[in-house]
């Protein structure tokens, strides 16, 4: 008991370990149950943040070089490309289909 | 208790409780104005472990692009006095035993795993300068396709959502 009040009381890799997972399920929980797709694009956003924390948190613990933080780089330029194209890609849904519910839709064209 | 571990804990906590809201709210614009202060939070965490450059990036990019835009397709695909603004979920209890299982074994592998730890983490005054050399030495190749990327998603993204329909 002793042991873990001390360990809560310096932040270190297993802390920020820790956020990461549980925001990773955070948003594997918005991608598996919410119906609206830009809900499960928020989830998706969510994830990659986690995996971000976790290169950065490695890389400055572990590694001691900046590597991570440059591939954080590369995801962050990543979710913006992914974020530009699913944006288009439901509004184009929206407007053939009228919905922006996962499950009502099972084709691209109208 | 010092000062670097309560603005830890202030971090985290804005971190997970807004994402919790952004998961768990049934409106869809709650949900998308709490994924605001956890991509806040999370920057905050990146200053915590010295990456200050990208936690400017962070929020450049997430709270500044992403985040409008994720927001623009709030607003364009659901009329707000509506009441198909509140988002329907499916399958939740299935959902909640599988993640519950998912987040255990991800738990349990990052507490049971003796990760390498430096045991004196290096300081640093700013990481901009190192990133800037990493990313026109070593990643040059990946720095490059990045931005092929870009203009990819850029010219895509506008012809697919400027599409004319075949009246």
């Amino acid at each position: 008991m002793l042991d873990f009040i001390q360990w809560l009381q310096n932040p270190g890799l297993g802390h920020f370990l820790l956020i990461s997972a549980v925001l990773f399920s955070f948003g594997i929980f918005a991608i598996v149950t919410r119906r609206n797709a830009i809900m499960v694009l928020m989830g998706v956003e969510l994830i990659l943040n986690a995996a971000n924390i976790n290169f950065i948190a490695f890389s400055r613990y572990s590694s001691g070089s900046f590597d991570g933080q440059v591939i954080a780089i590369f995801v962050i330029i990543l979710a913006a490309a992914e974020a530009a194209i699913a944006l288009a890609i439901v509004l184009n849904i929206y407007q053939n289909f009228n919905t922006v519910n996962v499950d009502e839709f099972n084709q691209l064209r109208d | 208790m010092d000062f670097t571990t309560i603005v830890f804990y202030l971090f985290a906590a804005i971190t997970l409780g807004s994402g919790a809201v952004v998961v768990f709210s049934r409106n869809i614009v709650h949900s998308a104005f709490s994924l605001l202060f956890a991509f806040f939070g999370v920057a905050g965490l990146y200053v915590l472990l010295l990456a200050d450059f990208l936690a400017v990036t962070q929020l450049l990019i997430y709270v500044g692009g992403i985040l409008v835009l994720l927001i623009f397709g709030v607003m364009l695909t659901s009329s707000v006095i509506d009441v198909q603004i509140k988002t329907g979920t499916v399958q939740v209890l299935p959902a909640l035993f599988i993640v519950g299982a998912l987040a255990a074994a991800l738990l349990t592998v990052f507490w049971s795993t003796e990760w390498k730890v430096l045991p004196d983490p290096p300081a640093v005054d700013t990481t901009a300068p190192q990133i800037g050399e990493l990313l026109l030495t070593t990643y040059l190749l990946p720095f490059e396709i990045a931005s092929v990327i870009l203009l990819v998603a850029l010219v895509g993204a506008a012809m697919i959502a400027r599409r004319e329909k075949q009246a």
